[in-house]
């Protein structure tokens, strides 16, 4: 196959991947773009093979095996994983891609003359630049997407850990990266390489422990860009128009997903990169929250009172996802819309612990997404609604962030559920939410608490009605 | 200033379309709509994973000296990595979007 010929077959993959993300404007053309993304893989790794067909038959079999290893794995993992589930499948999935790029890099510094860089001990400067951008950017996704993946599986507490003098470890550790680079560049040696690498490693590290289980969604929409840029780099290795452009999309996808989540918690992109918030939970919340009365609900009060309402809006959070409570909810959301009474679903950004999470889940239990809303298209219904439902959500409706200059969520944007006539809550506890802040919501005359699991509380409404 | 044999770094190129890709990812991105950003989050996984194509080079060189061995060593693993995300990723997706359903009438 011609040099021309195959680079216009990874132009053309590369295309078909943009149409791919471009499906994705609308469920409707979403399914479209998933084939077109799978037939673009396919007619890139087929102009692989083609054009740079395996030496010998050891290395076809182990092409082969490979292929059958990775993919029955992936397919096994693609049909088993729960939706709940997904945000950590997500952040292993990240972990892979930052480490394929890491081998792909050492193997093209073990083997230049295979990728046209240069012979062994003498590869030209430049591919060693983008070689040590890729493999540093591979390796810190690499072992932050671990972190994150332990976090997100609560294998590992969610609560961010902070040494002390952090910020000047991860500046040296950052100067040294800089200077084994630069080694690296002017000699080329295995030394350096490995050095780029471990370094890097520990960096993706010490970068994801300080932050909070609540900032998750930003760090897993933060990784999904860092993989992209490290894919990124390595096409520049390769030379690769496919992977150029699949890096710059992943790239660009993941730091827009960052900017959104960010946005949706008010907080700046450095601030979350910092670490240190989400983990002050309880004791500030705690204390202050068993002074004053909550109106305390059942099941029974609620199913009466949600079957004569006109119009019911429910709020998922994380709780939801936790308590595996989708079904019941949707089955709720039937009864009630057979009875006559408008039902719709509010979500906010980030809700649950990646961008869209809560979609995916009302998707599963068969909710229609043309009853799914976002904030800003349904903010302005809670006031002529009858019902506010919250269901493992807390921080995301908490009217402080609108009402008191001094709540450290002043000025996040919040689903108005207490504009709705009644607001019920279903919660565990009256403890705070993730960002450590009392909700005054819990305690007015208006709301009332169905303290409990959230399937459960849902299955005994369901029961009731 | 010699003019006609001034030829082009192909690094150019590359920067160009790189460039350029960031920006069309940019306004395609912008048009996802967020009830579809957890399969967008997938799908990206998943065709970041075209690193497969590196992995395919590594695994496939010629055993000419002795850092060939090596690089059949890193590429195939590579190569396991990068086929659990091109499948794991685009059938998981497949399976959310296959979820997401309009009302039936």
């Amino acid at each position: 196959m011609s040099a021309n010929l195959s680079a216009f077959l990874y132009l053309v993959a590369g295309v078909l991947f943009i149409l791919s993300l471009r499906g994705l404007s609308s469920p409707a053309s979403s399914r479209q773009g998933n084939l077109f993304g799978m037939i673009g893989m396919a007619i890139a790794v087929a102009t692989t093979l083609a054009s740079h067909p395996p030496a010998d038959g050891l290395a076809w079999l182990l092409v082969i095996l490979a292929v059958a290893i990775g993919g029955s794995i992936g397919a096994v993992i693609a049909r088993r994983v729960p939706m709940t589930s997904m945000p950590e499948l997500v952040a292993a999935f990240h972990s892979l891609v930052g480490m394929a790029a890491v081998l792909v890099a050492a193997g093209a510094f073990y083997a230049p003359e295979a990728f046209d860089i240069g012979t062994p001990g003498n590869i030209h400067p430049q591919s060693l630049v983008e070689m040590s951008l890729g493999v540093a950017i591979g390796a810190l996704t690499f072992t932050g997407s671990v972190i994150a993946f332990l976090k997100l599986s609560a294998r590992m507490s969610g609560a961010p850990i902070i040494l002390p003098f952090r910020h000047v470890i991860n500046i040296a550790l950052a100067a040294a990266l800089v200077f084994f680079i630069v080694g690296l560049v002017l000699t080329g040696s295995a030394f350096d390489f490995w050095m780029i690498t471990i370094l890097a490693l520990a960096l993706g590290v010490l970068m994801i422990i300080p932050i909070g289980g609540a900032d998750m969604p930003v760090v897993i929409s933060m990784l999904n860009s860092y993989s992209g840029w490290a894919a990124a780099g390595i096409g520049f290795t390769l030379g690769n128009s496919a992977l150029i452009i699949t890096g710059a999309l992943v790239g660009s996808s993941g730091a827009i997903l960052s900017y959104i989540m960010c946005h949706a918690m008010n907080r700046s992109f450095i601030s979350v990169i910092l670490g240190g918030f989400g983990g002050e939970t309880a004791a500030a919340g705690g204390g202050t929250g068993e002074q004053k009365p909550a109106k305390l609900g059942s099941a029974d009060d609620a199913a009466f009172i949600m079957k004569n309402a006109q119009k019911v809006i429910i709020v998922p959070g994380y709780g939801m996802a936790v308590a595996q409570a989708q079904h019941a909810l949707r089955e709720m959301g039937d009864i009630l819309k057979k009875e006559g009474v408008e039902v719709k679903y509010a979500i906010h950004p980030v809700a649950g612990r990646m961008p869209g999470h809560m979609n995916v889940l009302l998707a599963e239990a068969n909710v229609p997404y043309d009853e799914v809303f976002e904030l800003e298209d349904i903010n302005s219904e809670f006031a002529q609604a009858d019902i506010a439902f919250v269901i493992g959500a807390n921080d995301v409706t908490n009217p402080a962030a609108e009402e008191d200059k001094t709540s450290p969520i002043y000025g996040m944007p919040v689903l108005q559920v207490w504009k709705a006539g009644t607001v019920m809550f279903i919660k565990r506890s009256l403890a705070s939410g993730y960002a450590g802040i009392d909700n005054p919501l819990f305690y007015r005359d208006n709301t009332m608490m169905l303290l409990g699991d959230a399937k459960k509380v849902t299955e005994n409404i369901v029961k009731a009605m | 200033m010699e003019h006609a044999a001034q030829v082009v770094d192909p690094f150019i190129f590359r920067l160009s379309i790189f460039v350029l890709a960031v920006f069309v990812g940019y306004f395609v991105v912008w048009s996802v709509t967020p009830a579809l950003h957890t399969p967008l989050m997938s799908v990206t996984n998943a065709i970041s994973s075209v690193i497969v194509v590196g992995a395919l080079l590594a695994v496939g060189v010629g055993m000419v000296s002795s850092g060939s061995g090596w690089a059949r060593g890193f590429g195939f693993v590579a190569l396991i990595f990068a086929c659990v995300n091109i499948f794991g990723g685009f059938l998981v997706t497949q399976r959310m979007l296959a979820m997401y359903k309009k009302k039936s009438k």
